[in-house]
C-alpha cells in the first residue's frame, strides 16, 4: 500500500484518506500523497508492472486504494467492474506526413469500455467509493463521465445518479440512460450542473459524487494515461503531448504521472512539453494563457465541443502554471477547425474521435503548421473520446451518394463514364 | 434586508454546523462582512490577507456566479440567496 494521505495543493494541510476534496483552511483542492519508499530499484518495479494485469490496475502502486484492486483476487470486492485502460498507442505516420512531422503517436482512449478516458477516473473513484462504504455513485457530467459512471455502476451493482446539461448530444444521453441510471437533465450549462451537484453532494453524504467528494481519488486515474504512454514508448518520455482541456484535471494528472515516474527513476530525461487544447467557444484557460494571467475568468460556453464546455475550470490555474513551465502553451481553435480536425484524424489514422479529439487534432495541426513543433519531436496526441458520441458535429462533413441499383448508375455517379 | 447565505459542507464547522445563515446586506461584500461579523473564523477561510476572495472560492447570487455580475459589488436583492461553494469540483 503506497497511498498515505491527502494534502492541500495550496497550503499543504494534510487530511486522512476520506471522502474529502476541499481544504477546510483555504478551500484549495486536495491531492493524494504516496510513500514510494518500499518499491526497490526501478528495474524491479518495471518488472512488477509488466507482470501485472492488462488494464490500468497494473499501476496499482500509484493509485489511491488502501486494499488490492477489485476483482477475483479481492475478497471484499470480488466484482472487478469494467476492464479499463491499457489502450493502444498508435504510430500515426500518415497524419505526421500531412503535418510535416516524423514521429506522431495517437493515444487512442476511445478503446475504453464506454469509449472515453472517463472510464479511467471512474474505475478509481468507484473502487475507492466501495472501500469507503458508499451506497451510490453520482456525477456532474458533460456526457462522457455520465456514460462511464452509469456503466460502471451497472457492472458493480450500485445505484447511480447522473446529472447532465439538458442540451447534450442525444448519443451521449441514450448511451448513459441505457444502463439504468437515474438520469437528471438540468436546464442549464455544465457549470450550473456542477454547482447544483456540489450542493446536492452536501445533502447526500452516502453518495460518492466521483468528481466532487471523490475528486482526489478520481483525478488520480488520469495519471494512468501518462504511465501507459511511457511504458508503450519502451519506458521513455515523449517530447510533447497535446491534451484537451475541460476542467484541466487530465492535463495536470498526465504531468503528475510523468513526474512521479521521473522521481522514481522509471523514466529519464526532460519532462515533456505540454500543449493544452480548448475550443474558442469555451476557452477560459487559453484566454488566460494568451493574456499572461495566472487565473481564469469564467466564460459562458458556446461550442460544438460539449465535452470540453466547462466555463469555470477547477484546475485552470494549475494548467497555466504547468503549460508555461513545460515550455508549452494553451491554444484555442474554432468549431470549423474542430470539424476539420475530426476529419483529418479519421482520414489519416482510421480513428474517429468525438469533438474533444477534434480540438486536440486541430491544435496539433496549428502548432505544426506554424513551425512550433520540430519535425523530429515525438509528439503524442491524446484522443479522449469516440466520434460515435458526437455524430451531429460531422453530419455535413461526409461525402455520400445514392444510386439506383444498376451498374450504369454506379459508374455514372463516379463519372467513370459508361461501361463499354 | 434579510439574505440567506448557504454555507458549504467544508465551512460548516466554522458556523457551528449551520447550513444556511440569515444576514443583512445590500451587496455581496456587505453580506460577507455581516457573515464574518457572526462567524469570525470564516473570514480567513474565504478571503486572503488583502480581503480578496481566495482563488478556489465561488460565490453565487440567485444561482449566478458573481464574476458574471459585478463581483463583490453585486447587489443582493431582499430575500435572495447567496451561495458559497468550493471551486475545485467537477470536470
Amino acid at each position: 500500500m503506497a497511498v498515505e494521505k491527502l494534502r492541500c495543493k495550496e497550503c499543504g494541510t494534510e487530511y486522512p484518506l476520506e471522502a474529502l476534496y476541499v481544504c477546510e483552511r483555504c478551500f484549495g483542492p486536495l491531492e493524494a500523497v504516496y510513500d514510494h519508499s518500499g518499491h526497490g530499484d526501478p528495474e524491479e518495479l518495471r518488472r512488477r508492472i509488466q507482470a501485472g494485469r492488462a488494464d490500468l490496475w497494473r499501476y496499482a502502486d500509484f493509485l489511491p486504494l488502501e486494499g488490492p484492486p477489485p476483482g477475483p483476487g479481492n475478497r471484499t470486492f470480488p466484482l472487478a467492474g469494467l476492464p479499463v485502460g491499457y489502450t493502444p498507442l498508435v504510430r500515426a505516420e500518415r497524419l505526421g506526413e500531412q503535418l510535416g512531422l516524423r514521429n506522431v503517436y495517437v493515444k487512442n482512449d476511445t478503446a475504453n469500455p464506454t469509449h472515453s478516458f472517463k472510464d479511467r477516473v471512474v474505475a478509481i473513484a468507484s473502487a475507492r467509493a466501495r472501500e469507503l462504504g458508499f451506497k451510490a455513485l453520482a456525477c456532474a457530467s458533460t456526457g462522457n463521465l455520465g456514460n462511464a459512471v452509469a456503466a460502471q455502476a451497472a457492472a458493480i451493482g450500485l445505484p447511480s445518479y447522473v446529472f447532465i446539461p439538458a442540451d447534450l448530444e442525444e448519443q451521449k444521453v441514450i448511451a448513459t440512460g441505457i444502463y439504468g441510471t437515474n438520469l437528471v437533465e438540468v436546464r442549464g450549462t455544465y457549470d450550473d450542473v456542477n454547482r447544483l451537484c456540489t450542493e446536492v453532494s452536501a445533502e447526500h453524504d452516502d453518495w460518492a459524487f466521483v468528481n466532487i467528494n471523490m475528486r482526489p481519488y478520481y483525478a488520480e486515474g488520469s495519471k494512468t494515461v501518462a504511465f501507459e504512454i511511457a511504458e508503450q514508448l519502451d519506458w521513455t518520455l515523449p517530447d510533447r503531448l497535446i491534451i484537451p482541456i475541460a476542467s484541466g484535471s487530465l492535463f495536470t494528472k498526465i504531468a503528475r504521472g510523468f513526474e512521479e515516474w521521473r522521481e522514481l527513476g522509471l523514466v529519464e530525461g526532460a519532462p515533456p512539453v505540454l500543449n493544452g487544447a480548448q475550443a474558442s467557444g469555451c476557452a477560459p484557460v487559453a484566454n488566460a494563457y494568451a493574456a499572461g494571467l495566472d487565473f481564469c475568468q469564467p466564460v459562458k460556453p458556446d461550442t460544438i465541443a460539449k465535452s470540453l464546455a466547462i466555463g469555470n475550470p477547477a484546475d485552470g490555474p494549475y494548467v497555466l502554471d504547468l503549460a508555461r513551465r513545460s515550455g508549452g502553451s494553451v491554444e484555442a481553435v474554432s468549431d470549423d477547425e474542430i470539424r476539420e480536425g475530426i476529419v483529418l484524424l479519421a482520414q489519416t489514422t482510421g480513428i474517429f474521435t468525438e469533438t474533444a479529439g477534434g480540438v486536440s487534432t486541430a491544435v496539433l495541426a496549428k502548432l505544426a503548421r506554424s513551425g512550433e513543433i520540430d519535425p523530429d519531436e515525438r509528439v503524442v496526441l491524446v484522443i479522449t473520446g469516440d466520434g460515435l458520441k458526437t455524430l451531429d458535429a460531422v453530419r455535413e462533413s461526409i461525402a455520400r451518394r445514392a444510386i439506383e441499383p444498376t451498374v450504369d448508375a454506379f459508374e455514372a455517379s463516379f463519372a467513370f463514364g459508361a461501361v463499354a | 434586508m434579510a439574505v440567506a447565505v448557504k454555507i458549504p459542507l467544508a465551512l460548516r464547522p466554522a458556523t457551528g454546523g449551520e447550513s444556511a445563515v440569515d444576514v443583512e446586506g445590500e451587496t455581496v461584500a456587505e453580506v460577507l462582512e455581516a457573515l464574518f461579523g457572526r462567524f469570525s473564523e470564516l473570514r480567513e477561510r474565504i478571503a486572503d490577507e488583502r480581503g480578496a476572495l481566495r482563488r478556489f472560492v465561488n460565490i453565487y447570487v440567485a444561482g449566478e456566479d458573481i464574476r458574471f455580475l459585478s463581483g463583490l459589488a453585486t447587489p443582493v436583492p431582499d430575500g435572495s440567496e447567496v451561495t458559497i461553494l468550493p471551486a475545485v469540483a467537477g470536470g
